[in-house]
């Protein structure tokens, strides 16, 4: 029993990873840091993502209260989301770099209607992908991290 | 190839790596030092050049970056570095590392606009990885250290065969055979040493200098050099007669010839950057050229071909000179405390007297046009820009005369210090307070005071510490940084003359030496030069800077039209600083964002909202993820008990609202 509920388990984690990149929540960044974990550092993708929790919380706080000032400073919005942005790629999360893209884009464009509906929406793909995640990575540990390097089909 | 030589050799000068090295595992143990704001990033790369077998210092200020190479200047092969930073520009580190250390630099930035990898690329960066970056980037990066190792051979070979009546030159081809293959056994150091003991064999004169370990360019030394250089002038200025004026014992024709080829280099960024003076600009490295523009008298063609840039005339140079040498006065007493300020926290020493050699600078414009045949970056506009902004400059520079010359006394000694961070900061306080005139920079001066010694305090942070608080010291400091920015970019206006900097020097300077044209701009030894001094010649120069800069800072426009972001920041840092100061107690709670659906309907066990950020809710929203992730976990261990129903419960089939959200 305990291993079939272990080999289900593995499959549901392999489900929710296969998932998380069909659906482009995250991109061969991803899988790049997937690679990087070994013996040494087993959790060392839970542990990036968690340090860009951290770091993107304190941007997003930012750009919220940037995005209130009056008159918007764009060049400062640009420099954030910039940073945003090298983060957000870093650890492989598509479509919130997506979302930075665009608003940069407005950012430049001076328009600050778009900026504001862009960012909305970057929050929410911001906390989706980031809901994803910490699943995947609770599933991955209840695997063992050697499985959890055994599921990826890549 | 032969190793004997390299027995005890290999990456390190004392190396316990020699046993990895003679298993062949090059390039393993390369010694990176990884710079970034971003801690994510940072881990990252760190994590990457680790696993890539590499020996990695990570830092996430570039100030500290410098200052550990500064310390261990034999300590590093390679340095690894992102674009945008807070306390430094990207570039202004890479000047940095390229002159005192001469260590191939690889830019990096999720930037991947063309004109920024050029700068990359005029800035003298060995490579540069767009973000995010990838671990097969990284696994060749070696090569960079190889490449440049090979060319300081190869300038060495060739400037000693030149030397040498027993030409030598036979003896390059095969040597640089040798050199790739040694490199690929594995022993850095060892193909060095090889090298070293076959050239001692044969006869030379400076044979001494193949054993030297780099030479430090001391603040002392690059006077004697600086002096010898305009003793000579600047056409006239060869390596052997410099060499002989500085009567240095030790140092060799070839210490002085790459260092020369620096030093001109710096000149000519000077001169590109004098048009917008942003004399802040980097103050320490950041265009070393600004300083030893001012020392330096230039031969006609070289003036004409600086003044094709807008740079420097030939009038502004005799007066730099003498400026740089401490005697004539002032200018721009007011970009001078913001240069202070600026240097202070990016780096040891305060400069000073930027503002008598900027002087000269804008106000000469005469001789801009006079480029013949000479690509001219400068647009017509940008001429008359600069002849505006010198003339109104002179005014201004005769009121700062009196406090200028006192502030430059103070600021000599206190560069004469070092790492006195928090009393310069106090210094440079009083100095700036007593100096403002200008109403623009009054804005910043309130700021600046409070805030750099607070930045400095802030920046002593360890090298792994998380970005400290960015807003409003960094604002304040950066604003300095901004004039660097931009005069960095200006920098890139005068790219042909930049780039062809070996062109041009060959057609400029008549007393042209072979050697010379053939050293490579980057490729010569590295020679860590005192940047003391160059900040303090430089000083002069960017202080007139500095006062352009202010003025169009605090116009909140950028006169120079520089494109990129990072130009226009800077003055909207100091604002939004200003602006944030006042608002942050409205802001703070501000609920923000229009509320927003709640994503997940019907039961979903993963309901989140997204809608306001302020912190608060943002945890409480967490919290809601908690309770469903818990009712999540339980659901997928009761999913153990009944196989059957796991793809369906657990699938994706529970993400419904989010697959069907827009993308």
């Amino acid at each position: 029993m305990e291993t079939n509920n272990i080999h289900h388990l593995r499959r549901q984690v392999a489900n929710l990873r296969q998932s998380l990149f069909d659906q482009g929540y995250v991109d061969e960044q991803f899988n790049e840091l997937e690679e990087l974990q070994d013996d040494a550092t087993p959790n060392f993708v839970e542990e990036v993502v968690s340090l860009f929790y951290e770091d993107s919380a304190r941007l997003i706080h930012s750009i919220d209260q940037s995005l209130e000032n009056h008159p918007v400073d764009f060049a400062k919005l640009d420099n954030y989301m910039h940073q945003f942005k090298g983060s957000s790629s870093s650890i492989g999360a598509k479509k919130v770099k997506t979302e930075c893209t665009q608003f940069m884009e407005y950012c430049r464009a001076g328009n600050v209607e778009g900026c504001k509906r862009t960012f909305q929406q970057l929050k929410r793909e911001y906390t989706t992908v980031r809901k994803k995640l910490e699943i995947y990575f609770q599933c991955a540990r209840q695997v063992g991290p050697t499985e959890t390097t055994l599921c990826h089909p890549k | 190839m032969n190793l004997v030589a390299s027995s005890s050799v290999s990456w390190k000068s004392n190396s316990n790596n020699s046993d990895r090295v003679e298993k062949n595992e090059f390039p393993a143990g390369l010694r990176v030092l990884v710079v970034d704001d971003d801690p994510t990033c940072l881990m990252i790369l760190e994590k990457m050049l680790r696993n890539c077998h590499y020996e990695v210092t990570k830092s996430n200020r570039a100030e500290i970056a410098l200052s550990m190479l500064r310390e261990n200047r034999n300590g590093f092969d390679i340095v690894i570095s992102d674009v945008h930073m807070p306390d430094m520009d990207g570039f202004k580190l890479l000047e940095h590392v390229g002159l005192e250390m001469d260590l191939p630099v690889i830019m990096m930035s999720a930037d991947d606009s063309k004109d920024v990898v050029m700068k990359g690329v005029t800035h003298g960066a060995c490579d540069y990885l767009i973000k995010p970056v990838r671990i097969e980037a990284l696994k060749n990066i070696w090569q960079h250290v190889i490449r440049k190792k090979k060319h300081e051979w190869k300038d060495k070979d060739f400037e000693q065969s030149t030397n040498v009546e027993d030409g030598d030159q036979h003896q390059k081809p095969p040597e640089d055979v040798d050199y790739s293959s040694s490199a690929n056994e594995g022993n850095w150091k060892s193909s060095k040493r090889r090298k070293e003991e076959e050239d001692e064999t044969e006869e030379r004169d400076d044979t001494s200098t193949l054993k030297k370990p780099r030479v430090v360019w001391s603040v002392e030394l690059h006077q004697q050099f600086v002096q010898a250089v305009n003793q000579l002038g600047i056409d006239k200025a060869v390596p052997k007669k410099i060499l002989e004026l500085m009567n240095v014992p030790g140092l060799t024709r070839e210490n002085v010839a790459s260092h020369l080829q620096k030093y001109r280099l710096y000149l000519r960024r000077l001169s590109g950057v004098s048009q917008h003076q942003n004399g802040l600009n980097d103050s320490f490295m950041g265009h070393p050229e600004a300083a030893y523009g001012t020392m330096t008298s230039f031969s006609g063609l070289e003036l004409q071909a600086l003044a094709a840039t807008g740079q420097l005339p030939a009038q502004s140079l005799a007066t730099f000179q003498a400026a740089a040498l401490g005697r004539s006065a002032t200018k721009s007493a007011i970009s001078m405390p913001l240069v202070d300020q600026r240097n202070l926290f990016s780096f040891e020493n305060p400069k000073l007297r930027y503002p008598e050699g900027q002087q000269q600078l804008n106000n000469s414009n005469k001789q801009i046009n006079l480029l013949h045949g000479i690509p001219t970056t400068m647009e017509p506009k940008q001429l008359a820009d600069l002849h505006q902004s010198s003339q109104s400059f002179v005014p201004m520079n005769m009121q700062g005369n009196a406090r200028m010359q006192q502030n430059n006394a103070l600021l000599m000694h206190m560069s004469q210090q070092q790492q006195k961070q928090p009393s310069r900061g106090q210094m440079l306080n009083e100095s700036n307070n007593g100096q403002v005139s200008r109403p623009p920079l009054s804005m910043s001066q309130p700021l600046s005071s409070n805030g750099i010694p607070a930045a400095i305090l802030s920046r002593n942070g360890i090298v792994d510490n998380v970005r400290g608080p960015v807003y409003n010291p960094v604002s304040q400091a950066s604003s300095m940084v901004d004039f660097s920015l931009n005069q960095t970019t200006e920098l890139q206006n005068s790219f042909p003359l930049v780039s062809s900097n070996s062109g041009m020097s060959t057609l400029t300077s008549k007393r042209l030496i072979p050697e010379e044209v053939n050293s490579d701009i980057k490729g010569s030894r590295g020679f860590p030069v005192g940047y003391d001094i160059f900040e303090e010649l430089h000083q002069q120069k960017s202080q007139d800077w500095g006062i352009q800069n202010v003025g169009s800072a605090f116009g909140a426009s950028d006169h120079s039209s520089i494109p990129g972001t990072l130009d226009v920041s800077p003055s909207m840092l100091v604002q939004q600083g200003i602006s944030s100061m006042k608002k942050n107690g409205q802001n703070g709670n501000s609920p923000m964002g229009e509320p927003q659906l709640n994503l997940f309907s019907g039961g979903n066990l993963l309901t989140v909202k997204a809608e306001q950020l302020p912190d608060t809710s943002y945890q409480s929203n967490f919290l809601l993820e908690q309770f469903g992730q818990d009712d999540l976990m339980s659901a997928i261990l009761k999913q153990q008990e009944s196989v059957g129903e796991v793809e369906t419960e657990f699938g994706f089939d529970g993400y419904p609202p989010l697959d069907n959200l827009p993308v």
